[in-house]
């Protein structure tokens, strides 16, 4: 096991550490559930230890009291300046997740350049449309609205949460209808999208990862490439699960820094995730691009 | 180059003060609570059933 998928599972567990949850069928209902874990990881999975960050947020707009949440926000815009992407390289549960089932054999799926340019702004339509416009929006006289990205498109909520508590909870089993048909629907092109190509949901369809994007530019902890030692073999892109023409733009919003590129570098010219801004070997910054 | 350098670290100063300057304000407010009384609760809609 490579040290990435360590930490993506250590991560995971130790934000869903609630186990006897999934055997009662029930969810942890401890204070630590008003602090947001980074990555997508639905409070209601009965193994959740903190709140996933997307469902917050909706849940304080449709709140009685609030309209919009600085509370989320602001957290959301630390750990985006902190690290951007890399939560979804390393922390998130969903993508873990997404990982593994691209490890089933099956023949993968290159998204061809153009449609993957156009479907990459999906992910930016949800997060604008369902977690933050619609929920605003459509607020009832109390002040109270639905969380629409969770109910109509999430798919970690269906599998993390929705299945689990299912299968444990005979009571919740009598409410099935046509919404979790639905969820299951979303969840299986999901689940089989992910076999075929990488992390397709982090691409095309993650709020969440859409928020951290716009960070990778600016954020603390970034790539940086040496223009001296760089060869422009091309072995970087070359291995960038995420289809990034890395030397072009190490930082590119669609980045999950998870460093197989910086990994694959034959000459060190890609330094992975340095927070001092030069290289240790270089004076000159003209010739060190990020 | 430089400039480049001078204007992220400005970005990221005002970024970094905004997002504390958030965080307080949300707490202040009271959000955690609401956003934990969500949570403790199983969000049927989050799952598929509500």
């Amino acid at each position: 096991m490579d040290k990435r998928k360590l930490v993506q599972a250590l991560f995971a567990f130790a934000t869903n550490a609630h186990v006897q949850g999934f055997y009662h069928g029930a969810i942890y209902r401890g204070k630590l559930k008003s602090a947001c874990v980074p990555g997508l990881n639905c409070y209601s999975c009965p193994g959740a230890l903190g709140s996933c960050p997307i469902g917050a947020m909706q849940a304080v707009e449709g709140s009685t009291e609030y309209g919009f949440s600085m509370y989320v926000t602001g957290f959301l815009v630390f750990v985006g300046l902190l690290v951007g992407r890399f939560v979804c390289g390393w922390l998130c549960p969903f993508g873990l997740i997404q990982e593994l089932l691209h490890k089933l054999p099956a023949r993968k799926i290159k998204v061809p350049k153009k449609a993957d340019n156009i479907l990459k702004w999906v992910k930016y339509l949800i997060l604008l449309i369902f977690v933050i416009f619609l929920p605003i929006l459509t607020a009832d006289k109390f002040g109270i609205s639905t969380p629409w990205f969770c109910k109509y498109i999430c798919p970690a909520g269906t599998l993390e949460g929705g299945i689990p508590l299912l299968l444990a909870n005979r009571p919740l089993r009598q409410a099935i209808g046509f919404l979790f048909s639905w969820k299951l629907l979303i969840l299986a092109l999901v689940i089989l999208s992910s076999i075929l190509i990488f992390r397709p949901f982090c691409r095309y369809l993650c709020p969440l990862g859409a928020f951290y994007g716009i960070f990778n530019p600016v954020s603390i902890r970034r790539y940086q490439i040496e223009r001296s030692k760089c060869t422009k073999c091309g072995l970087c892109s070359a291995h960038c699960r995420m289809d990034i023409d890395v030397c072009k733009n190490p930082n590119s919003p669609e980045c999950i820094r998870c460093g197989e590129c910086v990994k694959a570098c034959p000459t060190g010219a890609l330094t992975g995730m340095a927070i001092r801004p030069e290289p240790q070997d270089s004076r000159c910054n003209d010739k060190i691009a990020d | 180059m430089k400039n480049t350098k001078h204007r992220r670290k400005l970005i990221q100063i005002f970024l970094l003060t905004a997002s504390f300057l958030f965080m307080i304000t949300g707490l202040l407010n009271g959000e955690a609570q609401t956003v934990l009384a969500k949570a403790v609760n199983i969000c049927l809609e989050c799952i598929g059933i509500g």
